[in-house]
């Protein structure tokens, strides 16, 4: 049995009619279409997948379509459609020494075996705003770009200079946390904290990062490595009893170096941060690898003193789903509350002036001898 | 490929989280007042707007059932009609905007007029469910003042309002003690409805989809909003009864009625206010055909 309400159904409905015609814009226009945006809005494409944690480029670009540009409303359809989806299994780690990378930047050698590769990025492009795009012709690259590549880090690691990036012999990797399908609890393993920044917001990461570069947590950062490519992901599937490659992802990986001065009883070392984002995002992969790595105090004994230190701050606030959503539903009606916050300040100001007769309520307690005389 | 790619469940929520979240219910219902984390799951609305709740209620609700969904004691709120289409169009379920017809109600800030059975479940949508959040911002301090029963910041916190404003000066989502044992977060409604939740005839189910966060309170259980001997709990009052249906011992909306302050107050529990105008004009016609 329905019982029909008043208003605020209609409203609704007439809202969501103008927003889609809003959406549309100028019929005189032709409409978008989902592989426009797939195909040339790549790294926005990116970061609604990484936020919304679901590597789909074609289901990004449709949710960027409906939500008409808004990039959190994007990654909060791709989220709602992600948790629809049911969880048949873990893949094998990648193998991102394998990555074979389109991009390739050290900044903490001058060469490094397999050599660097700017590969497609803005940097060094003068930002001149351009009435006309023009596409290029690209030569053929003359590097085998599906060669595996050491990590600059392991070079390091050689010499013992930089932590190892696992423990040592007897270690067998642990199935991994998964924060959709597991309560929170602080505090938090590393790897589910990865987990968390990877699918993060990005400006808050930046904003963080960059604020542990400021004094706030300094940590001294270099960038290693940070390389850009796309990687096979495998699956042992118990069926056939052998591991099966499901799919190419495309790849964004950060080692950010940072110095460890060394304790009492570890020696002076590099340390790391680690960064790694679905698509092309270098922002990202680099603000989450310096926020890794300031998270990572307990290990190496340092103070807290910055925000960027504090893992509850950092990761219950770096999710742009819940941010969005809590600070906007301060615009659902909140009148009943009101209502009772309207009461109390009522009987408040009947009591103060009770107290002062003489003086209207309005005046603002500028003058404070007056008050104290008044009230000895 | 053929067909549409993007296929939902039916009910939304697939039976494996339901049963994860009805887990998490019985552990609440177990132990009263004790938030219990659970995996919260994204639904198709935004953190903040009733995730918590719309889980529960997708977890709890059957064919058998009847929902009501209210915002600020109102049906016809945009939130509550959004909710309510939802349940309707994923999960069929029955709707109903009478307090007294629904087996399982869901609500924002406020718990009906009319008194809860023995046959209802009610779910509270929770923003904040730690009561000690604005005193202890940090998860990890939080938990461990639960389990050593260490409330003296929330008592120290009610003393510094008498001490300030000669009241305690918590007009809604007033803390409460479950059972003897957990202080509890009410969800935003006002100190007027704290006496409600006191040895309740139904289940009321707490959801914080956001803080991932699940906690109940049984049938007949003690919830006692705290006080002191000196300075008990009072809970908020009208002088006025409703200006549409008389009520009084009502939560009282205040209305603009235009620009030069003008106010009325009617209920805010729209449908007992309907309801008990309706059952007036029966009364005064049946009077006057008398």
């Amino acid at each position: 049995m329905y019982v029909a309400v008043k208003g605020g159904e209609k409203a609704i409905a007439n809202a969501h009619a103008l927003l889609a015609k809003r959406g549309r814009g100028s019929i005189d226009a032709p409409r978008i279409d989902y592989p426009q945006i797939r195909n040339q809005m790549g790294v926005l494409v990116s970061r609604v997948m990484a936020e919304g944690s679901l590597y789909d480029p074609e289901l990004a670009a449709k949710a960027l379509l409906q939500a008409q540009g808004d990039v959190l409303e994007a990654v909060t359809l791709m989220r709602s459609y992600r948790t629809t989806l049911p969880r048949f299994g873990i893949t094998i780690a990648v193998d991102t020494v394998g990555l074979p990378s389109e991009r390739r930047v050290s900044a903490t050698f001058k060469d490094i075996p397999g050599g660097q590769q700017l590969g497609a990025t803005f940097d060094y492009t003068h930002r001149l705003l351009a009435d006309e795009l023009h596409t290029p012709e690209v030569a053929t690259p003359d590097v085998p770009i599906d060669e595996p590549m050491p990590r600059v880090t392991d070079l390091l690691g050689a010499d013992a200079l930089v932590e190892r990036d696992r423990p040592d012999e007897g270690w067998t990797d642990p199935d991994p946390g998964d924060l959709t399908r597991e309560p929170t609890v602080f505090p938090m393993s590393r790897a589910e904290r990865l987990q968390a920044l990877t699918r993060g917001d990005e400006g808050f990461l930046l904003s963080l990062g960059y604020s542990t570069q400021r004094g706030f947590g300094n940590n001294h950062p270099f960038v290693g490595e940070v390389r850009v490519g796309e990687v096979e992901v495998d699956f042992f599937a118990p069926e056939i009893g052998y591991a099966v490659p499901i799919g190419r992802i495309e790849l964004t990986e950060c080692q950010m170096v940072n110095q460890f001065v060394g304790s009492a009883d570890q020696a002076p070392q590099f340390t790391r941060g680690y960064g790694l984002v679905f698509g092309r995002a270098e922002r990202k992969a680099m603000s989450m690898s310096l926020v890794d790595r300031t998270l990572r105090h307990e290990e190496f004994g340092e103070r807290i003193v910055s925000p960027a230190q504090d893992e509850e701050f950092v990761i219950a606030h770096a999710d742009n789903v819940e941010a969005a959503g809590f600070v906007e539903h301060l615009k659902l009606p909140h009148y009943v509350d009101f209502q009772a916050e309207l009461g109390l300040i009522r009987s408040l100001r009947r009591e103060f002036q009770a107290r002062h007769p003489a003086e209207p309520a309005e005046a603002p307690a500028t003058d404070n001898n007056t008050l104290i005389e008044e009230n000895a | 490929m053929s067909g549409p790619r993007i296929v939902y469940n039916e009910g939304y929520l697939d039976e494996q989280t339901k049963r994860v979240v009805r887990r998490a219910l019985l552990k609440g219902v177990a132990i009263p007042g004790f938030q219990v984390p659970f995996a919260s799951r994204e639904v198709p609305m935004p953190r903040g707007w009733g995730t918590g709740g719309v889980q529960l209620t997708a977890s709890v609700i059957g064919p058998a059932d009847t929902l009501k969904v209210i915002d600020q004691g109102a049906d016809d709120t945009t939130n509550a009609v959004s909710i309510r289409a939802f349940f309707e169009k994923v999960a069929g379920a029955a709707s109903t905007t009478r307090t007294d017809h629904a087996t399982i109600i869901q609500t924002r800030h406020r718990i009906p007029e009319t008194p809860l059975t023995e046959k209802q479940i009610v779910v509270y949508q929770v923003p904040i469910p730690e009561p000690l959040r604005f005193l202890e911002p940090r998860e990890t301090e939080t938990r461990r003042l639960h389990a050593l029963e260490e409330y003296g910041l929330m008592y120290v916190k009610l003393y510094e309002d008498i001490a300030k404003y000669g009241h305690i000066a918590k007009t809604y989502d007033y803390p409460v003690l479950v059972n003897g044992r957990y202080v509890m977060a009410p969800s935003p409604i006002p100190s007027f409805d704290n006496p409600k939740m006191h040895q309740s005839p139904a289940l009321q189910l707490f959801g914080a989809g956001r803080e991932k966060r699940i906690y109940a309170i049984p049938p007949y259980t003690d919830v006692e909003s705290l006080g002191f001997d000196d300075f008990p709990f009072e809970p908020q009052r009208f002088d006025q009864p409703c200006e549409i249906c008389e009520s009084t011992e009502v939560y009282l909306d205040e209305v603009l009625i235009d620009d030069h302050g003008g106010v009325m107050f009617v209920c805010s529990d729209t449908d007992h206010c309907e309801r008990t105008l309706t059952a007036r004009e029966h009364d005064h016609i049946t009077e006057v055909n008398a």
